[in-house]
């Protein structure tokens, strides 16, 4: 190569190189941002913790659907994820997970609540069976005389609902056989079919009967998720609720119906509780592992390396902070064994440098410049480094699809330290060496 | 200075033969010993708070409830570790109840129960796992080695790697096998997870070896290939080892300074790097010479 065209190279590598540095240093503020005052908020996000490391339960039930018709599985099962959602959001649990899965012919359920105090409680409430029922209008003199009472904080009516109450004869989720979303033939809107079965519609007629023009409640789990007005006396047991509904709304209030009509018991397979501090301690010994980690790394590469070594570490310090960087924004839950991956993958980053630096030292004894000998160590150097990084990115493809979540983490941040780990362990480590070495 | 590894080979064989056999053995005689994510069961640690509380007395409490069988384990010098059968949520609150209130100042600080369906799933998941991840690293040095066919074809550097792969699992199995016996460790899902890791990892030495020969037959046709093969294992092991080392260091620093449940996930990986490395310089390359001298053999015969 001319000298002008090398110094070109480094002059255009240059500027690449402080546009890295510079990222990598915002990166570095984003990831460990909170001690300083005068970064923006932003850069103040935490980083997204699993339970095992900010402290929190883990349940996994098993829903039993054998009364429910295939075709209405999923549905049923959305329907109860909504319900135990609710459930869970009266805990003020932060970002509750409520999920369902289905494994093989059995549909499970995942419910996770990080920094829980009452495990037993919420185990207890969500195992409910959910419960539907309808409920009628108060007469307008006995909602004032409640609220009148409530106004007067009256112990007895504090929890007293003053303009609903359970309808006479009662009518719940065992007298509704289904619910179905349905679009009307002329207008194609939604809206949603109650079908009761023989006892149920016989109770439904004498209750539209007698609340002609007046709102018929429907509650589920004690919360309203429906109030229609009956428009008139309704026999047979098939009822409709009309209304503005987007198919998102309608198709959300019939999993709500169905999940009080179907009955579906759900069935506790696995717990894991791990308490905060547990986590935090986990947290602590996993961070100082890893910096104890890049450290010996670092020590290591200089002694062997020299100059070649302190580029290579300048590199994995923008790996660690890049890395870092996207976990955050991702943003990846970060559990115990997620931190481990990371911290295996500060062994790997440098592994591409070895191996190039490693081929530059052969051809600069084959006789070639330094500045040849490092173009050629990268050039030459890149099979290997590309089919030994496959195959690790095959083993993490492999575990994320096939375990649990706890391994999942794991599988993600190595796959994503793998992949930040070539860009910096090549491009970066490149540019550091095309802009000084002589 | 050159190392004859191929022609040394023997004796490599002889010690790679002897572990593996080891391996098998204490496997067959003793078997892994599956924990409680295999084969369902509950853990309870407990925070003691520098409460004075004998194995015992935990022991009485929890057979009040009908859970005898009962192994407690010290983590740390303020924790214990105690595992039981699978316990329903109800027994598990009673034990609580009844620990916390006749010794004050013990706390709960980690509770995990595993039902016997997800202990049988997750077995058939490690197994599957296994197969996809050797199949999937076979296959794709296959396809990467495609242009090299001669001497050998392709699939032969592919194949040659998984026996490689699979003596690099085989030793860490086997060394759970005899710590399950004499030391009563189990193994859980995060076994299976480094089990697959070092299938990874202790491929990326192999590549490096195998690419190096493919770099020779291309660039000097002429040499003959028990010399291409041993040139190439002499000037890749130095970065062979290093790139292992750089793993091994960070993987120390877990061991020594880490959370405590890591360290039977870190040890698995720390010995299977180990072999990895070894098994890339030693077993590998060699074995992929003697596949030749055999494929030679059979066309002379011919």
């Amino acid at each position: 190569m001319l000298d002008a065209d090398r110094i070109k190279l480094k002059k255009r590598t240059l500027g690449w190189l402080i546009i890295i540095v510079i990222v990598a240093v915002l990166a570095g503020f984003f990831d460990y941002g909170h001690p300083f005052s005068f970064l923006p908020k932003f850069f103040k996000t935490p980083f997204r913790l699993g339970l095992d490391l900010s402290g929190g339960t883990h349940l996994l039930y098993e829903a039993d659907v054998s009364q429910v018709k295939d075709s209405d599985r999923s549905s049923t099962m959305s329907g109860l994820r909504d319900v135990i959602e609710r459930r869970v959001n009266l805990f003020g649990v932060s970002e509750p997970r409520v999920e369902t899965l289905e494994v093989g012919n059995s549909y499970r359920l995942v419910v996770e609540l990080a920094g829980i105090k009452d495990i037993k409680e919420a185990i207890k409430v969500i195992g409910e069976t959910p419960y539907l029922e309808f409920q009628e209008q108060r007469s307008d003199e006995e909602t004032q005389q409640i609220l009148e009472k409530q106004k007067a904080k009256d112990p007895l009516y504090l929890y007293v609902d003053p303009y609903f109450v359970a309808a006479q004869p009662p009518l719940t989720g065992k007298y509704l056989k289904t619910s179905r979303l349905e679009f009307n033939q002329q207008t194609y809107e939604p809206y949603v079919g109650l079908q009761f079965n023989d006892e149920g519609a016989k109770i439904f007629e004498e209750l539209t009967t007698k609340n002609v023009n007046k709102i018929l409640g429907i509650y589920l789990d004690g919360q309203p998720i429906s109030l229609p007005v009956v428009k008139e006396p309704i026999s047979g047991g098939q009822a409709q609720i009309t209304g503005k509904f987007t198919n998102e709304e309608a198709k959300q209030l019939v999993e709500r119906l169905n999940a009080g009509a179907l009955p579906v018991p759900i069935k506790l397979l696995s717990q894991q509780s791990i308490g905060a501090s547990l986590g935090e301690t986990s947290l602590k010994s996993g961070l100082k592992a890893g910096l104890i980690g890049i450290v010996l790394v670092i020590i290591f590469m200089l002694g062997y390396y020299q100059v070649f070594g302190l580029f290579a570490s300048l590199a994995l310090i923008i790996y660690t902070a890049l890395s870092l960087a996207i976990f955050k924004l991702i943003p990846v839950t970060l559990t115990l064994a997620g931190v481990a991956g990371f911290i295996l993958s500060i062994g790997m980053a440098v592994d591409a440098n070895i191996l190039i630096f490693a081929r530059s030292k052969e051809e600069i004894k084959k006789g070639l410049t330094k500045f040849r000998a490092i173009e050629e160590g990268f050039k030459r150097a890149w099979p290997s480094i590309r089919d030994s990084n496959v195959s690790t990115i095959i083993t993490c493809l492999v575990l994320y699809n096939f375990t649990t979540s706890i391994v999942k983490g794991f599988a993600l941040t190595l796959l994503i330290g793998v992949l930040v780990s070539m860009f910096t362990a090549i491009t970066v480590t490149r540019s550091f060496l095309r802009v000084f070495m002589k | 200075m050159t190392i004859e590894f191929v022609k040394n080979r023997k004796i490599n064989y002889a010690i790679s033969f002897i572990l593996i056999v080891g391996s098998i053995v204490s496997l067959a005689l003793f078997s892994l010993k599956p924990g409680m994510d295999f084969i369902g069961g509950s853990l309870l640690e407990l925070n003691l708070n520098k409460t004075a509380i004998s194995s015992d007395q935990i022991k009485s409490v929890f057979s009040q409830f009908g859970v005898n069988d009962v192994v407690i384990s010290a983590i740390g010098d303020n924790g214990l570790l105690i595992r039981t059968r699978e316990i329903s949520e109800d027994e598990h609150q009673q034990i609580i109840k009844q620990l916390t209130s006749q010794f004050p100042g013990v706390e709960e600080s980690r509770f995990e129960s595993v039902g016997p369906t997800i202990g049988r799933e997750l077995k058939n998941k490690s197994i599957t796992g296994v197969v996809f991840v050797m199949l999937g690293i076979g296959l794709y040095l296959t396809w990467a080695f495609r242009k090299v066919s001669r001497p050998m074809s392709s699939w032969k550097y592919g194949v040659v790697t998984l026996v490689a792969l699979l003596h690099d699992v085989l030793i860490p199995i086997g060394v759970f096998a005899l710590l399950g016996h004499f030391c009563g460790i189990e193994i859980d899902s995060n076994f299976i997870v480094a089990l697959l890791v070092v299938l990874g990892f202790s491929v990326h030495d192999t590549i490096v070896v195998l690419d190096r020969i493919r770099e020779k037959l291309r660039l000097m046709p002429g040499l003959e290939f028990s010399s291409t093969i041993n040139q190439s294992i002499n000037e890749t092991m130095a970065r062979s080892i290093n790139t292992s080392l750089t793993l091994i260091l960070v993987l120390l620093a877990l061991f020594i300074f880490g959370p405590v449940s890591l360290k039977n996930f870190v040890l698995v990986l720390l010995i299977g790097t180990f072999f990895g490395t070894y098994s890339s310089i030693f077993i590998a390359s060699p074995l992929l010479y003697d596949w030749y001298r055999l494929t030679q053999r059979r066309q002379v015969k011919k």
